[in-house]
């Protein structure tokens, strides 16, 4: 696959890859275009018709595959709605790769808006990993609006990791997850905005069946005079366990509202939330000036640890 | 080596100002192991904390191999070979242990290096050097983890505040251990302990002992561990309170 200088750029920094690396079913998508798909025996990938998107099929007992699908947008002005549904099969265990970079030159917003939805089946597990990013030095916005969906089978697994890493002007995150009985989440979100960045993330998690388990930790750093609201509720309906947690490291004119929430509709939900907003502790920063860092270093050092 | 001239701190208490530190005079030579003891509020720590430029002197001068550090920041002295071992280890998120050695290092040691001083304190590095620095761990992890932080940085003038406080009774040994290879392996670097540890105490060259904010002790540690063994100093205070002095 040949990629220029800014599509190897933006896919090293949301996927870990250069076009040459990927293995298993894949598809890149740069500027509202497929550059490169694979399906493999075990993971098909077919283009929707009527909207833009992808339905992926990964068939049942599925082990150890993983399936990229990338999106790049390097076009100022582009703005795009894509759906992509996944259905994972009964047994499965596999890792998908998603994210999206936007490196915006021009003087017109980009918007890339991702719904994804995830039905995973019995006992199948699934690691997601999703990355977004923005670069370019134009005026135009870079504006991400990812919708997931998650609809979890018994004694099914889902572990998401969902980083914003810097640069996107503004963000509408929505998350919704429907745990049938013996279903397990776990959710690990990192925000960081800076400038006059916008995030918003909202998480409604309903925990429908016996034994099932959410675990929804959401870590955010509001640095210069960016804006951050996470909003994390958990509904129990059956017996079922559910922690939250919003942590925020909050610097120079930030500003966070963390509104976590719970709703128990049943006697034997046990649910549980915590929120925190705090500068960077002083001791901490100290800690590490006595090891030679300098103050900024030291934030930095902070920041990066407390954002991995 | 370092010299403390003069030194004296105060803090605002109330309207009235407490003077922590008063006036007080001090050389620590290169190649020596000084432990400092004396009762509790007596001045120990803040003394450790202006040596590392985390608390700033009332009056005075503090010179680092004669170069006057009175007013450099604490990265200043940590880059001129001041290390500092906290009493109160720093709890952090995300930041794992192997990343705070190779930062004490200040370069990137591999998993191998970083285990060494893992070792050096009593822990099982495997289980130990990709585990965050957090509330996971108990008081005495943290405390052997600042002590082998502290450890990678080789400098030419290490502080400990009170290193025994959280440590059981086994990894005791490990650090008397510690401290002993550190004296035998620096020809020319040295190292205060704040301890109230008689086996700390032992171990010194110097003892300096300090309560309410001056030297009340001072010399070879022959001459002045007999003394403080048997003279609990605890007791003289307390007389102290009763005859109202």
């Amino acid at each position: 696959m040949d990629l220029n200088n800014i599509q190897s750029y933006l896919l090293k920094e949301i996927a870990d890859i250069d076009g040459k690396n990927l293995t298993g079913a894949y598809n890149i998508r740069s500027d509202s275009m497929s550059i490169g798909r694979q399906s493999t025996e075990n993971i098909e990938i077919v283009s929707k018709t009527g909207v833009s998107g992808m339905d992926i099929f990964i068939k049942p007992n599925t082990v150890g595959e993983s399936v990229h699908i990338p999106v790049v947008m390097t076009k100022s002005g582009l703005k795009e709605e894509v759906y992509n549904d996944f259905y994972i099969g009964d047994n499965a265990d596999v890792e998908i790769v998603a994210g999206c970079g936007i490196d915006n030159c021009g003087s017109h917003d980009s918007e890339h808006d991702g719904i994804h939805r995830f039905y995973v089946g019995k006992n199948a597990k699934i690691k997601y990993v999703e990355k977004h990013f923005g670069s370019g030095e134009g005026t135009g916005k870079r504006i991400l609006n990812p919708v997931t969906e998650v609809y979890m089978e018994e004694g099914s697994t889902c572990e998401m990791e969902m980083v914003q890493i810097k640069g996107v002007d503004d963000t509408e995150r929505k998350t919704v997850a429907e745990l049938k009985a013996g279903a397990k989440l776990i959710i690990r979100e990192r925000l960081m905005t800076h400038n006059v960045q916008r995030a918003l993330s909202d998480y409604v998690v309903s925990l429908n069946g016996d034994g099932a388990n959410a675990d929804v930790v959401s870590r955010g750093v509001a640095r210069d005079d960016s804006y951050q609201r996470l909003d994390l509720k958990i509904v129990g309906n059956a017996a079922c366990k559910g922690h939250t947690e919003c942590d925020s490291i909050i610097m120079d004119n930030g500003n966070i509202l963390a509104v976590p929430a719970l709703e128990a509709n049943n006697v034997d939900a046990s649910l549980v939330h915590e929120a925190a907003i705090g500068k960077i502790a002083g001791d901490q920063i100290i800690k590490l000036m006595t090891l030679g860092l300098t103050e900024s270093e030291a934030e930095e050092q902070i920041i990066n640890g407390f954002l991995r | 080596m370092l010299q403390i001239k003069n030194l004296s701190f105060s803090v605002k208490d109330d309207s009235a100002g407490k003077e922590i530190i008063k006036d007080i005079s001090l050389e620590i030579p290169d190649g020596k192991l000084i432990v400092i003891t004396g009762p509790n509020g007596g001045g120990k720590s803040t003394l450790a904390k202006l040596i590392a430029g985390i608390e700033k002197p009332t009056s005075g001068q503090i010179l680092f191999n004669g170069e006057d550090i009175t007013d450099l920041s604490i990265t200043e002295r940590a880059k001129k070979g001041i290390a500092f071992a906290f009493q109160q280890p720093v709890k952090f998120k995300g930041i794992r242990v192997l990343d705070l050695i190779r930062l004490a290092a200040g370069r990137r040691l591999t998993t191998a290096d970083a285990c060494v001083y893992l070792s050096m304190v009593g822990l099982c590095a495997r289980e130990y050097i990709d585990r965050e620095v957090n509330s996971s761990l108990s008081g005495g992890e943290l405390k052997r983890i600042e002590i082998a932080t502290v450890l990678a940085r080789k400098s030419m003038l290490t502080l400990f505040d009170e290193p025994e406080a959280g440590i059981d009774l086994w990894s005791f040994g490990n650090l008397i251990e510690v401290f002993r290879k550190q004296r035998e392996e620096i020809a020319d670097r040295s190292i205060m302990i704040i301890s109230h540890q008689e086996r700390i105490l032992n171990i010194a060259d110097q003892i300096v002992v300090l309560g309410s904010g001056v030297i009340e002790k001072q010399g070879d540690k022959d001459d002045i561990l007999p003394e403080l063994i048997g003279t609990p100093a605890a007791v003289k205070n307390c007389q102290g309170i009763s005859e109202g002095v």
